[in-house]
């Protein structure tokens, strides 16, 4: 008897960024409209999982989930073993933007949670015309530090232990408790200081205020959704942000938090499929 | 003895007495008793610590993941190495069964002002979910279905 295999199906992709090859993995499923997933700080593509096996997702679009470069099975490249990773603005808009390239992707819609929803914001600035549509889920142009990223990384407290203790409590109350341990696996795995310099674009690098009212949703739709308990991008920061953006949809969800296609695979769908579905409604125009 | 940080705000998220915050705390050793699990994940753990609501705090002596001894402060001349305070309505809500958003975990609390931490962090820091458990013991024992 034969066991039952997921229509997922796993590649690695070189690319050029910065002058540096990087062998990235990444996951897809489906065809049609590219639509390619961005994993939040100092996890991997895993979180996207349950899209990657919706059949009424995957039948409209090619889904893809890639895993950053020093994340999951993207191990860092070559030259940058032994130097302290930090994520910017520019090294993150590069790798999108190089990884789609070297797919040959045309005009992907790209949805990112978390730090992930704030380079969105920078796409949809910056380089509006080389995609169909933005989505941004936990996306704000900023929020408010809740704690001391300098715990992350030191030899005197167990990483994986902190990261994932620091994160459960942006997973609503309640949820399914596989999907909120599976959540927080990803956080227990990651390497050495990644969860830490991911934080660096967050928190240093990336602040986008000020920023956000150049976007033009006419240019390329821009989709904002926030869970109710996410205390670090909270819905009144997405809000905020949405505000300044002219057209810009922004939706709360409930029963959520900051990881909802992890966290709570069932409730997600229920305000990304409309989300999705607007996207296709569009290209029939 | 109540921390000056710690902001109360207007309208509590959920009713609640004091007395009954106060009672639910003072549950928490014996809850952590027949808690195995979390005895467990704390079994590294040797802290003296001040835990509890920011009206009245508890001295909490910690060994091996069990609570050794937990007296009212204060008390004369006692140490601590860091303190977790959080206003009653805070604990209340904490202690829901499905909280309300932003009262729902310890450092969404202080990010919103309703507790604070203080001290020499490391123990509480490398014990996180330790003792986000711990204190959120009354909760898987119906605190939020009585209140």
């Amino acid at each position: 008897m034969s066991g039952f295999i997921e229509p997922i199906v796993g590649r690695y992709v070189h690319v050029e960024i910065d002058g540096e090859t990087n062998r990235i993995y990444f996951e897809e499923s489906g065809s049609g409209i590219p639509l390619v997933c961005l994993h939040t700080a100092g996890s991997d593509a895993r979180q996207w999982r349950h899209l990657l096996v919706d059949d009424e997702f995957t039948k409209h679009f090619r889904v893809i989930a890639f895993d950053m470069p020093w994340h999951g099975k993207s191990n860092p490249p070559d030259g940058q073993y032994g130097s302290e990773y930090r994520l910017t603005t520019a090294s993150y808009t590069a790798t999108i933007r190089a990884f789609c390239g070297a797919l040959g992707l045309d005009r992907p819609v790209v949805m990112g949670c978390s730090i992930g929803g704030r380079i969105v914001l920078n796409l949809a600035i910056a380089h509006a015309r080389e995609f169909r549509a933005l989505i941004g889920l936990e996306a704000a142009d900023f929020q408010q530090p809740w704690y001391d990223t300098a715990w992350l990384n030191r030899p005197d407290v167990h990483g994986g232990e902190i990261c994932a203790a620091l994160v459960s409590g942006l997973i609503a109350p309640n949820g399914p408790e596989a999907a909120r341990n599976e959540t927080l696996w990803g956080y227990k795995q990651g390497g050495p200081g990644i969860f830490k310099g991911d934080l660096h674009f967050y928190r240093v690098d990336g602040d986008l205020r000020g920023r956000t009212c150049a976007i033009d949703v006419n240019q390329c739709p821009l989709y904002l959704l926030t869970g109710e308990y996410d205390f670090s991008c909270t819905p009144e920061d997405t809000l905020r942000t949405a505000a300044s953006i002219p057209g810009a949809k922004a939706t709360v969800m409930e029963r959520l938090g900051h990881f909802p296609m992890s966290e709570n695979p069932d409730q997600f769908r229920r305000y990304i499929a409309p989300v999705l579905q607007d996207i296709l409604d569009k290209q029939k125009l | 003895m109540e921390s000056e940080r710690v902001r109360h705000d207007a309208d509590p998220p959920v009713p609640f007495t004091p007395d009954a915050v106060l009672a639910a705390f003072k549950a928490i050793p014996d809850l952590l008793a027949r808690d195995a699990a979390l005895i467990a994940r704390g079994r590294w753990l040797d802290v003296d610590c001040l835990l509890g609501p920011s009206t009245q705090p508890f001295h909490v002596t910690i060994r091996a993941g069990q609570i050794a001894d937990m007296i009212p402060a204060p008390v004369l001349m006692r140490s601590w190495r860091f303190a977790y305070r959080a206003t009653p309505a805070a604990f209340a809500a904490y202690w829901q069964t499905m909280p309300p958003a932003g009262w729902h975990d310890l450092l969404a609390l202080t990010k919103r002002g309703q507790a604070t931490l203080e001290g020499e962090i490391h123990p509480f820091m490398t014990h996180l979910q330790y003792f986000k458990d711990l204190l959120a013991l009354p909760r898987r024992h119906d605190f939020g279905a009585a209140s």
